[in-house]
């Protein structure tokens, strides 16, 4: 009796999952992979094969805007870990109680705001009227007004921006988990700043730097505002042409395969960060 | 002290944090290749002292010399003196070897030094062959074993320990006390201890300071602070002792005359005390001074009746109601005579006016 | 390194300038977005022109408030609508995730967690077509075959607010995974022992637990879905949430009524953040 009500129990709770995750996310990548490979040969006729992919291949502007976008995202990544580590660490070791809590919320609150009103942000601080240009001219370091939106730095800036606070806050975590005495343990053994963050700190951090590094570079692949925004219409991101192949030119046989591609692009760099930190996927990214 | 060179030196050493004095004008000297134990009560200001020679605080006021050279100034990672922390702080991402090696590394010994040095002092300290173990593979005792390797292999001059056995179960505690005395003998190193545990201090030490409120009430050997602490304070901490607040009321000489506040009369026989009649003192008298049975003859000898039976193997006692109703704990020698003692029993208790201790009452 | 280690003091100087030119960084955009709200003039930028609470109550054009503009309005209890809908639902399927993985052993439970994991890893672009695909070649298969209309298949808000219950689910599992995982059972056997129910123990001993996690993971699911742009724009029908309307007034040129948008979305942002992580300080 008693095993058969939680037999039960256990089927109405598996119930939902299955659900969710098989009629919102294992049928529609099957079906986006089953569009990517067909062909339309006439009105709703169509024929399997691998043409999109093929057109993808040979047109360079495609390839190349999908090489751009991913080595975009990388350098977003490097620059976000570089830019944040530091950050975290001031916050983890070198601030307690109050301030530690108000420097950890002041991090926290600008990503409680949508992206797009940050990113409408840059654009009135970087445009040719904006409010960095006038800084500048008044201060007569320029002699007329400078455009400083539309281009690459202003496009990973605005990446780098938008993702920090995924940096941090794992690295944040793992290095508050950090005990002093370790690092006063390696100075007391002869270590200088360098060594020690090399041999103590960051081998500790590891989990840390591989879960916010992924869910960064996540972020930059799969972003659409910031480079359009501030890259302007030409700013040649992979998601901008997903966008244009499906909303636009409503080729969605190609727009499936461009999305499938990014997909792969993106588990595979996932992929291969966890097996070179030897992390698991539940380790580093099932602790929030 | 007869010693020429003394490795460790402290000359009115003081730590003020904000309003609040941890550490209060201490000075000792811990001569090379002792075994100087710090006990006193948590909070006392001996964890401080202790980060202070290692180089974790710097001092308000005062001179730290170790080999003739003074350390102020001077970065933790500068210093000849190294330390085993509380929980040891093993690093957990390398492994036994790596960890052992980790001074070596930092200044620069070739590798293959590092990796001979490594085994060698891993077999001083027993542990032959663990150098690819990783941390959490190794026993509590082993842990100790590798963490005090670590330092020993960088030869330091003073080895500091902060409490390390603090973390073990009571049999390796007292397996591992016997074992670092013996690994401090082997190495020949100075080392200062940290501990708020008595029976530490007093098994492993050639001399011990007793500490409390930031100054050391007493530094001696571990039998003098036993048998003749030179304060109330060391009187009550080392050790058992019953605690019984009197008054003076007739001083000949070195013997002093002293009723109980319950009215019972006692003779102690405590040279250079400065008690003086009418005063408020305190006597320290421990357990195993106490004499039980015998007959109504002497001095200190009162009757009472056994007000419960302690049994705790070689360490049981009785706690004794005399006709007063003050109570004294007495210490059951497990000779097999006092086997059938009963709550309710009669019995007498003498002891040797030599064995009590006397202190002026506190705010006396 | 940290305070016990001494450090030359130019380098903690050093180390204290970045620091505090990171959180201007920080601050910057989203300090301008506010002040420019105030701006008495048609364009958020300098200079200034003088202060005017127009961007927010004006009635006359070119100022025309927040607050009189029909299209913000719309849109904000469009989103409010979708919002509360993927709270909704994926607190409740959060939940039963939680006890699902935290009470239950059974096979494939690892490969199921991934599997659950996955939708963090995913690009919310490709999240969104992948939906638009399926739900559009069903409802073709479907009008094919019976000869009606499926509009809820196509993009429209039953898209949208399943687009995003489809990944904040896995934010409200995690969440709500973590409290239970902190439930003593004993409790709950204890309430059994007293004679309680099975369920009527869960009802009254462990939900009550769980409050905090459940009304946390609520709270950012909502600021979640509010602020969600890039799956919403792949499934977006007529009727457009917030970002959406905003993102295409955008792109026909800013105005200071964005401005005050902004502020607005700042304003209820900062206060449901502060919201969710004070229930979760009470977890401790």
């Amino acid at each position: 009796m008693a095993s058969d009500t939680s037999r039960l129990g256990f089927y109405l709770l598996l119930a939902p999952i299955l659900l969710w995750l098989v009629i919102l996310i294992i049928l529609p990548h099957i079906g986006l992979f089953i569009v990517s490979i067909s062909e339309k040969i006439g009105p709703r006729e169509y024929e399997t094969g691998f043409d999109n992919y093929a057109a993808f291949f040979g047109e360079p502007l495609y390839w190349r805007t999908f090489a751009r976008t991913a080595i975009m995202s990388i350098l977003a990544t490097v620059l976000t870990l570089i830019l944040g580590f530091p950050i975290a660490y001031y916050i983890a070791k070198l601030t307690r109680g109050r301030t530690k809590t108000t420097l950890f919320l002041m991090c926290m609150i600008p990503f409680w705001v949508s992206e797009l009103v940050r990113t409408f942000g840059w654009m009135i601080l970087l445009r040719e009227t904006g409010v960095i240009s006038n800084a500048l001219q008044y201060l007569g370091l320029v002699d007329g007004p400078v455009e400083m939106l539309y281009n690459d730095a202003a496009i990973m800036m605005g990446l780098v921006y938008t993702s920090i606070l995924f940096m941090v806050v794992p690295l944040v975590t793992t290095l508050d988990s950090l005990d002093d005495s370790l690092i006063e343990a390696g100075y007391d053994l002869g270590g200088t700043s360098t060594s020690i963050m090399r041999e103590i700190v960051i081998p500790h951090a590891m989990p840390g730097i591989v879960s916010g590094c992924i869910v960064v570079f996540m972020l930059s692949l799969g972003n659409y505002l910031t480079p359009i925004l501030l890259g302007g219409k030409d700013s040649l991101w992979f998601t901008g042409m997903i966008y244009t192949q499906f909303i636009t030119r409503f080729n969605w046989e190609l727009g499936s395969a461009f999305g499938f591609l990014l997909l792969a692009l993106s588990s595979l760099v996932v992929f291969a960060g966890l097996k070179l930190s030897r992390q698991s996927l539940i380790e580093t990214m099932g602790r929030t | 002290m007869s010693v020429p060179h003394p490795d460790l030196v402290c000359s009115d050493l003081t730590k003020d944090f904000d309003a609040f004095r941890a550490v209060d004008h201490v000075s000792f000297e811990v001569p090379q290749g002792s075994f100087f134990s710090i006990l006193g009560p948590s909070g006392c200001g001996k964890t401080t002292l202790l980060r202070m020679i290692a180089g974790f605080q710097s001092p308000t006021s005062g001179d730290l010399r170790i080999k003739g050279k003074s350390m102020i100034g001077v970065p933790p990672n500068k210093r000849p003196v190294s330390m085993v922390f509380q929980h040891l702080a093993l690093f957990p991402t390398m492994n036994i070897g790596d960890n052992v090696g980790f001074g070596l590394r930092q200044r620069g010994v070739a590798k293959s030094e590092i990796k001979t040095r490594v085994a060698e002092v891993l077999e001083r300290v027993g542990l032959p062959g663990v150098s690819a173990r990783r941390i959490d593979q190794i026993s509590g005792g082993q842990k100790q074993r590798v963490a005090i390797a670590r330092c020993m292999v960088l030869e330091p001059d003073v080895l500091l320990l902060d409490e390390p056995l603090g973390a073990l179960d009571l049999k390796l505690r007292e397996h591992m006390k016997v074992e670092l005395k013996s690994l401090q003998a082997a190495f020949n190193t100075t080392f200062v201890y940290i501990t708020h545990d008595q029976s530490e201090a007093l098994m492993m030490s050639d001399n011990i300071a007793v500490m409390n409120n930031g100054q050391f009430e007493q530094i001696g050997t571990p039998h003098d602070v036993y048998h003749a602490p030179s304060s109330a304070f060391v009187a009550g901490f080392v050790g058992d002792a019953n605690k019984i607040n009197a008054k003076v009321s007739a001083v000949n000489g070195a013997v002093l005359t002293l009723i109980s506040d319950r009215g019972s009369e006692m003779k102690i026989d405590a040279p250079a005390n400065g008690l003086s009649v009418g005063q408020s003192a305190q006597v320290f008298l421990r357990p195993e001074a106490i004499e039980l049975g015998g007959a109504d003859d002497g001095v200190n000898v009162s009757r009472g009746e056994v007000d419960s039976v302690l049994f705790n193997g070689a360490n049981s006692s009785v706690t004794v109601k005399d006709q007063t109703g003050d109570f004294l704990k007495v210490a059951l020698p497990q000779t097999g005579r006092f086997a059938n003692l009963r709550k309710g029993d009669s019995v007498f208790t003498r002891w040797d006016p030599k064995q009590a201790r006397c202190y002026p009452a506190p705010g006396a | 390194m940290i305070p016990t280690v001494p450090q030359p003091s130019f380098a903690k100087w050093c180390y204290r300038a970045y620091v505090t030119a990171f959180f201007v960084y920080l601050a910057l955009p989203l300090t301008v977005v506010c002040v420019f709200a105030f701006n008495n003039s048609v364009f958020p930028s300098l200079p200034w022109e003088g202060f005017t609470l127009a961007w927010f109550f004006g009635t006359e054009a070119p100022f025309i408030g927040v607050f009189h503009e029909r299209a913000i309005i719309r849109s904000i209890g469009t989103s409010a609508f979708v919002a509360t809908w993927v709270s909704g639902l994926a607190v409740a399927v959060g939940t039963c995730n939680a006890f699902l993985f935290v009470r239950h052993e059974f096979r494939g439970k690892g490969l199921l967690y991934m599997l659950m994991l996955l939708p963090l890893i995913i690009p919310g672009v490709i999240l969104g077509i992948s939906i638009l695909v399926f739900s559009s070649s069903v409802a073709n298969t479907l009008e094919d075959a019976t000869g009606l209309w499926f509009d809820g298949l196509r993009p429209g808000l039953i898209l949208v607010i399943l687009g995003q219950f489809s990944f904040i689910t896995t934010f409200a599992t995690l969440v709500i995974s973590a409290r239970l995982q902190k439930f003593d059972p004993s409790l709950e056997e204890a309430a059994l022992n007293l004679g309680a129910s099975k369920w009527g123990a869960i009802r009254q001993i462990t939900l009550p637990f769980l409050t905090p996690a459940i009304v946390a993971s609520a709270v950012v699911s909502v600021l979640m879905s509010f602020e969600n742009f890039n799956t919403t724009l792949m499934l977006v029908g007529s009727d457009s949430p917030l970002t959406i309307t905003m993102f295409d007034k955008l792109k026909q040129g800013s105005t200071p009524v964005l401005n005050a948008v902004s502020l607005l979305l700042i304003m209820v942002s900062a206060v449901l953040g502060m919201m969710s992580l004070l229930f979760q300080g009470r977890k401790r």
